[in-house]
């Protein structure tokens, strides 16, 4: 009883701090815009503007909400509520920090540490694309129908190479869950982080992130000067919110799994020494801190890289997701299990 | 709980693969369809099929349902209400349908029922799936990849013809 | 032919090198760019409460002036209508009465004096042709309103106060064309 209490508590909070950073997210997004453009970004709402996406979220809100004549009213409302579903349902998977001895009992920091928790994590993602397509279709519109005919195709075309370097990486810990990908890293000083074995498999995956969370340079789904808005072009209001929202939750959320994968998760330099000096409580706060600063680089990381480089034509698109990365994943995949073989 | 839990499933699974088929509009039958997996993924969870239920989601919800849902999109078939029907193809799909009907009938009838040895083993986890598959169905489980590699080698011939005739 | 700049370039066609087509060293110089503006100092002024400094050249809203004792300088010759390229400036000159000497420097005066801002054009003829040092252009912008008849500027618009403190300072001001604009 007192477990499900926990992981109750667990999921209200992860779901807060989810909606939370992705709220600052937009805030820091504009400010990333700014800063990048050596301009100052938001900064009238609050000081340092720091109230902006409360402003923007009442903005939202009070925006009149356009269902268009000829729309499928019931997928049109459907297409950003599973867009916003599936963004929120990932983090269940992710272990936040290590386990905690509380009143006697070994309390786990994860909602849920399923044995195939990757694979909850890829089946998740390939639903997502459910609440861009069906929304696109539901607007009735040309433009909307592109944008998510753009995005079913990216979606599929980058899984594949995203799932072959999870697979790299699955090989080298021998294991489908995340809690065990995460404690197989700590290495000998913290440090035995995956991106040092499997860097190619790390940039394949973080391409292929980009992609999936349809951020710029692959942001064709949405994009400005061709498709008017993509997929939410009708969109107004909450659900354009929900649309936008789902989008950085999904940034958060990818920025957690490469954080887990690939950097270690939770793990830092020297832990055993600080867990040896500090309470148990502390040490699961400072390793909670050290992933939340992991994932909040990458999430900068998302920005920094959105600022900088232009979006992908199409052909360009498929032309890196087919004839590049998947067989350079597939070539990850091969090298690795040479080298485990040669281990054996 | 078990057999609620069940029951239910299946219950949500026959009712939405009727609807599937019945419906008018194919974007709907593609969205209960959708359900339809759902629910066949949540009874492999019943049966301790973690594994399973989720590869189950990955491929058909998460793959093949997109291409279906992208082909419907790009043709906008969801407008077209009636197929052309000529006796022949009635006569023909009644006739097909009744010896899929046939044969689901008599391998069933022939299989035997053992629900219990199943649930109890871990048989749809990955590890035990992964044993399987390598040490005792290699060779199907290698010519069905086979099989697969000379589909996808068919579709790229057949999309290169008018680069091979030039 | 031979140019006259050595800016141009000749634009290669040159396929690209392997380490070039990979775009990664091309993507991590991209992104030590956008990194370096980042921390670079920010060129936003934060205009209602920050303004820049503008140009002693700078030409703005009219501003009518008086002299040392608060005597209008305006003598209503017209010259300076006569001067403005888009008849901006009407005006009706009156007699000064006996009495009024510490309100107007000359006889003649100004009763009404209006700019059609939405004529004007800043040229800063009119305070080019001024003889009476009366008029000056200042470093303020017409305001924007919502009827065209508000942009009419009247004389107690343009006209400065008598108060010291509602002076307005024109002794930076520099009249013509800067220097090297031509």
């Amino acid at each position: 009883m007192e477990l499900i209490l926990f992981k109750v508590g667990l999921v209200v909070v992860l779901f807060l701090i989810s909606l939370l950073i992705a709220a600052y997210s937009t805030y820091a997004e504009r400010k990333v815009a700014a800063f990048m453009q050596d301009r100052i970004g938001p900064n009238r709402a609050g000081p340092i503007g720091i109230l902006q996406p409360l402003a923007d979220g009442l903005k939202m809100f009070m925006k009149e909400d356009i269902i268009p004549q000829n729309a499928n009213r019931f997928l049109f409302i459907l297409g950003p509520a599973i867009s916003m579903a599936t963004a929120l349902m990932t983090s269940a998977v992710i272990p936040w920090g290590p386990d905690l001895n509380l009143f006697g009992t070994t309390v786990s920091l994860q909602v849920a540490d399923i044995n195939i928790g990757i694979l909850y994590i890829m089946g998740v993602l390939s639903l997502g694309v459910y609440g861009i397509m069906i929304g696109g279709w539901a607007s009735n519109n040309k433009y909307s129908i592109l944008g998510s005919i753009r995005a079913s195709t990216q979606m599929i075309s980058y899984e594949l190479a995203m799932g072959m370097s999870i697979v790299a990486v699955i090989m080298t810990t021998g294991s489908l869950s995340i809690s065990q990908m995460v404690s197989s890293q700590e290495g000998s000083f913290g440090m035995g982080w995956n991106v040092f074995y499997q860097p190619l498999g790390f940039l394949i995956f973080l391409v292929c992130a980009f992609a999936e969370t349809n951020r710029t340079p692959f942001d064709l789904p949405e994009c400005e000067t061709e498709l008017v808005g993509g997929y939410h072009t009708e969109y107004s209001s909450m659900k354009l919110g929900f649309y936008l929202f789902s989008e950085y939750v999904n940034m958060f959320i990818s920025s957690a799994i490469i954080a887990s994968l690939f950097f270690g998760g939770y793990n830092f330099p020297y832990m055993q020494v600080v867990q040896e000096n500090t309470s148990q409580i502390l040490f699961a706060v400072i390793c909670t801190g050290v992933f939340l600063a992991k994932i909040l680089f990458f999430v900068f990381f998302f920005m920094w890289v959105r600022w900088t480089i232009p979006r992908f034509r199409f052909d360009q698109l498929m032309d890196l997701g087919w004839k590049v990365l998947l067989p350079l994943s597939i070539l990850n995949m091969l090298i690795t299990g040479f080298f485990i073989l040669l281990n054996n | 709980m078990a057999a609620a839990l069940f029951y239910s499933l299946s219950l949500i699974c026959i009712v939405s693969s009727l609807i599937m088929i019945f419906h008018k509009n194919t974007m709907y039958s593609v969205l209960f369809l959708l359900i339809t997996f759902f629910s066949v993924a949540g009874l492999y969870v019943t049966l301790n099929a973690q594994f399973l239920a989720i590869v189950h989601i990955i491929v058909y919800a998460g793959a093949i349902m997109v291409l279906f849902l992208y082909v419907i999109m790009f043709l906008n078939m969801s407008h077209i209400v009636s197929f052309q029907k000529s006796k022949v193809i009635k006569i023909a799909a009644t006739f097909t349908g009744l010896m899929v009907f046939l044969v689901l009938t008599a391998s069933l009838s022939s299989a035997t029922y053992n629900s219990n040895a199943v649930a109890g083993q871990d048989i749809g986890l990955a590890s035990t799936l992964g044993r399987v598959i390598f040490n005792d169905f290699l060779i199907p489980f290698e010519v069905s990849s086979i099989l697969f590699l000379s589909a996808m080698v068919g579709v790229v011939i057949f999309n290169k013809k008018d680069v091979i005739d030039e | 032919m031979q140019s006259l700049t050595n800016r141009s370039k000749v634009v290669s066609n040159k396929t690209m090198s392997w380490s070039e087509r990979i775009y990664l060293p091309a993507i991590l110089a991209g992104l030590r760019i956008t990194l370096a503006h980042f921390f670079k100092k920010k060129v936003t002024i934060q205009y209602p409460e920050q303004t820049k400094d503008h140009g002693p050249y700078f030409r703005g809203v009219h501003v009518l002036k008086r002299d040392d004792q608060g005597r209008e300088n305006c003598t209503a010759c017209g010259l300076c209508a006569l001067s403005c390229p888009a008849e901006a400036i009407t005006m009706v000159a009156a007699e000064r009465k006996p009495g009024e000497e510490h309100l107007y420097r000359e006889e003649k005066y100004a009763i009404e004096y209006e700019i059609n801002m939405l004529r004007c054009i800043f040229c800063g003829f009119c305070e080019e042709a001024c003889p009476k040092d009366a008029i000056y252009l200042t470093d303020l912008l017409p305001t924007s309103n919502y009827t065209r008849k508000k942009f009419v500027y009247t004389k107690d618009m343009l006209l400065e106060g008598i108060a010291p403190e509602d002076r307005r300072d024109v002794s930076k001001r520099r009249k013509g064309i800067r220097e090297g604009a031509m």
